[in-house]
């Protein structure tokens, strides 16, 4: 008996401790302290965790390795959502990688707001200065917390073929010639559009578009700081997108599909040559390729065009919609991880990056490597724009955009107005505090 | 759910064990002690791993909460006013409480009735008794999948089949189309669980002694008035055990919705887990889920325990006339 209950305390007390253990651990996996000559490992999260890419990464740590004895980069390559689940795992455990990827806005202030993330602004102040503009997405307070190495804008990507087959010879450069296009389509028996509302956010970066086209500049500014939306252009762009679904433009069941997981995604059916246009951003092209047995996408039938003109908006009709990818250092992370940071800024790195058409480049030495001639055509009109909006819902962070999100896909299924989009915005905002 | 003796009348009122044990002396200390020694590493790992999330759960339902950083933004009950004024967490309750009843209206007939006829000698009732069973094996991402795929608007096998008869599938689909998503969910809700009760009716059905039965036969009854009059009655408490399972899982319910359609269309196939597991890691308002995560516990704690109370309770007496007699 007294053997049991010995060995049974003993159980459960190192249970208790074990379990206490677990729960106690400083979790600081990059060494910290390391730049007084000792050796430092340095974790680094991306995405690119498939051919090419994958190789192009490990030879990029691997030269950066050898160019910093001492230095040891630890890659961990996952799958774009896997990867965002393990960042926000990873932030709530205090246990960030020093090295990883910052989609900016609201988010990066979310992030900054607790402290997780390094200030790039003075020891970067090169590569800040070479990026200009493009690193405004990625700025809170004046202060640069990511350096973006791929950006990107939203437009029309098509089937030329089809298009020639409906007779359409120019792409339309305004919305009444987008219309006569739609209604040239639809006559020649082709859906024109397919939009993965099911996902929200495809359906919502119209919504995005119209206000970026309708609002002034300092209205769209102002909103992402003063989270005020009560202009007059936010409804405009809301009356715009209810003209647009009127149309009927869309994929047949375009409310319960999705973006691009499947070829029955709404990737998937232009990839499929089912339907004659997508509005995407500028992974479209890779996305495609994955969806189809060729693994070649649409091949040489790819065309696109920027997001037409509208009738009296306030906006610069030359501004994108737009986002990327910016690589961010963790709070705590060595003085090695931005010096790697900035390598890859590199005129060397982004050639690399763009010949691969792994992204489209932020260094503007290494914008002619891209080889692609649909996304040297995008990168062009980036590159001409006066300003590129941020995605709304990563401006506004998850939560207001979330709410966004879900209105404007309502007024898919038509149970949502103009007025709705701007109430559940301002409703999700004022919650914030 | 083997057992089905019928308890004795008055059972419930028997006097518990409790009174009759000595009181006082060091004997109750010692086994006290014992009871604590031999159930803490049972308890430890329950208090972890289920008492002490909970208890986390509610704390964090009283901060705004990224998600990350410390708890500093204490904002009391707000997120639950928040939750309990939501028109779509409203929506979600109502879709949760209307899976619960149309699962049991629909599969209880439909799995008694299978049962039923699963438990005469028919020519292939194994094979039967598999293909009925399989999709609550499949895993139910797997069957999300695969529906979804199959119900594709336009494109999909059932579309292409009720082409072949002429009809024409609604324009956004069966999942895309508001009206239509619901009954479309507990169609495959059906197929998916429709198994479990008919297998766990075949297996009360095993405890219906034959002689009844056969003794029924001799007076005449015919194969319904039996089924009616002596095997459903039976069969009472492995029909309310089934009933509280698919209540708790009804009110839970997530993998097939996230999947099929995600909640929407319009928000019209919402529920309380689809609507928490949205709001925190979509959007990233963890005291919002967290204070939508204890209503869900709430409301099916206070409905199993009411189902304990008012329905279980001839199926439980059971235990305490065992406990009586030890």
């Amino acid at each position: 008996m007294t053997t049991i209950r010995a060995l049974s305390l003993m159980a459960s007390g190192s249970l208790v401790l074990t379990l206490a253990a677990c729960g106690d651990g400083d979790g600081g996996e990059g060494g910290q302290g390391a730049s007084d000559g000792e050796d430092v490992t340095l974790t680094w999260w991306h995405n690119s965790n498939t051919g090419d890419g994958l190789e192009y990464y490990q030879q990029v740590a691997e030269d950066f390795q050898d160019a910093n004895p001492g230095v040891t980069i630890q890659i961990e390559a996952m799958q774009h959502e896997d990867m965002l689940t393990q960042l926000d795992a990873a932030f709530q455990a205090g246990d960030a990688p020093d090295v990883y990827m910052e989609r900016g806005g609201g988010e990066l202030a979310d992030h900054v707001a607790a402290d997780l993330t390094m200030d790039l602004t003075e020891v970067a102040a090169e590569e800040i200065e070479m990026l200009g503009g493009t690193v405004q997405g990625w700025t809170v307070d004046d202060r640069v917390y990511a350096l973006p190495f791929s950006i990107g804008v939203v437009g029309f990507w098509y089937n030329t073929e089809m298009f020639e087959e409906a007779g359409v010879t120019e792409t339309p450069t305004t919305w009444e010639e987008m219309y006569a296009v739609i209604d040239q389509l639809k006559a020649a028996g082709m859906e024109p559009l397919s939009v993965g509302a099911g996902d929200g956010w495809p359906a919502a970066h119209y919504w995005y578009q119209f206000s970026l086209r309708h609002c002034a500049e300092e209205t769209l500014t102002d909103a992402v700081q003063s989270l005020d939306f009560s202009d007059q252009c936010f409804i405009t762009a809301g009356e715009e997108v209810e003209r647009l679904i009127d149309a009927e433009p869309f994929n047949r069941g375009f409310l319960s599909t999705p973006a691009q997981s499947g070829p029955s995604s709404a990737s998937g059916l232009l990839a499929t040559e089912q339907v004659a246009m997508e509005m995407q951003g500028h992974w479209e092209p890779g996305v495609m390729a994955g969806l189809t047995e060729d693994g070649e996408g649409l091949g040489d039938k790819l065309g696109w065009f920027p997001f037409p003109q509208v009738e009296g908006g306030q906006g610069d009709p030359e501004a994108q919609l737009g986002g990327g990818d910016a690589w961010g250092v963790s709070a705590d992370a060595p003085p090695e991880a931005v010096e790697f940071v900035r390598y890859m800024l590199s005129e060397e790195v982004q050639r690399g990056f763009a010949e691969r058409d792994m992204g489209l480049p932020t260094n503007p030495n290494a914008t002619d490597a891209v080889a692609d001639p649909a996304l040297a055509g995008l990168i062009e009109v980036r590159d001409s724009a006066p300003y590129v909006q941020l995605y709304f819902d990563t401006a506004f962070g998850q939560s207001v955009g979330g709410a966004m999100n879900d209105t404007i896909e309502l007024m898919f299924a038509g149970q949502a107005g103009p007025q709705d989009i701007v109430d559940a915005t301002q409703a999700a905002a004022d919650a914030e505090g | 759910m083997t057992s089905l003796s019928v308890p004795p009348r008055g059972a419930t009122t028997q006097p518990t064990g409790r009174t009759a044990r000595p009181v006082g002396g060091g004997r109750d200390w010692r086994m006290a002690g014992e009871i604590l020694l031999f159930t803490a590493p049972a308890l430890t790992i329950f208090g972890l791993f289920v008492v002490w999330p909970i208890l986390r759960a509610v704390q964090f339902s009283l901060y705004r909460w990224k998600g990350f950083g410390p708890l500093v933004d204490f904002v009391g009950l707000q997120n639950y006013v928040a939750v309990l004024t939501n028109e779509v967490f409203r929506g979600a309750v109502g879709h949760n409480l209307f899976i619960v009843v149309a699962s049991i209206l629909i599969q209880l007939p439909l799995g008694l009735g299978i049962a039923l006829l699963l438990n005469r000698r028919i020519r292939g009732r194994g094979l039967l008794r598999t293909i009925i069973f399989v999709p609550y094996v499949l895993a139910e991402v797997i069957a999300g999948v695969v529906w979804f795929q199959l119900l594709q608007p336009g494109r999909g096998v059932v579309e292409t089949l009720l082409g072949t008869v002429g009809l024409d599938g609604p324009y956004q689909g069966f999942l895309g189309t508001p009206e239509l998503a619901m009954p479309t969910l507990m169609v495959v809700l059906t197929w998916k669980y429709v198994g479990l009760a008919v297998l766990l009716f075949l297996a009360g059905l095993q405890g219906v002694p034959d002689e009844l039965t056969e003794a029924a036969q001799i007076d005449g009854a015919t194969w319904w008035q039996i089924q009616r009059r002596v095997t459903i009655p039976l069969l009472g408490p492995t029909i309310r055990t089934w009933a509280f399972l698919s209540m708790i899982g009804s009110l839970q319910l997530f993998d097939m919705v996230w999947i099929l359609t995600g909640g929407g269309p319009a928000n019209a196939t919402t529920t309380m887990a689809t609507f928490l597991v949205n709001e925190g890691t979509k959007r990233q308002n963890y005291g919002i889920a967290a204070a939508a995560s204890v209503v869900l516990f709430v409301i099916a704690l206070t409905m199993a325990v009411l189902y304990q109370r008012f329905v279980l309770r001839r199926d439980t007496s059971d235990a305490d006339v065992l406990r009586g007699v030890r």
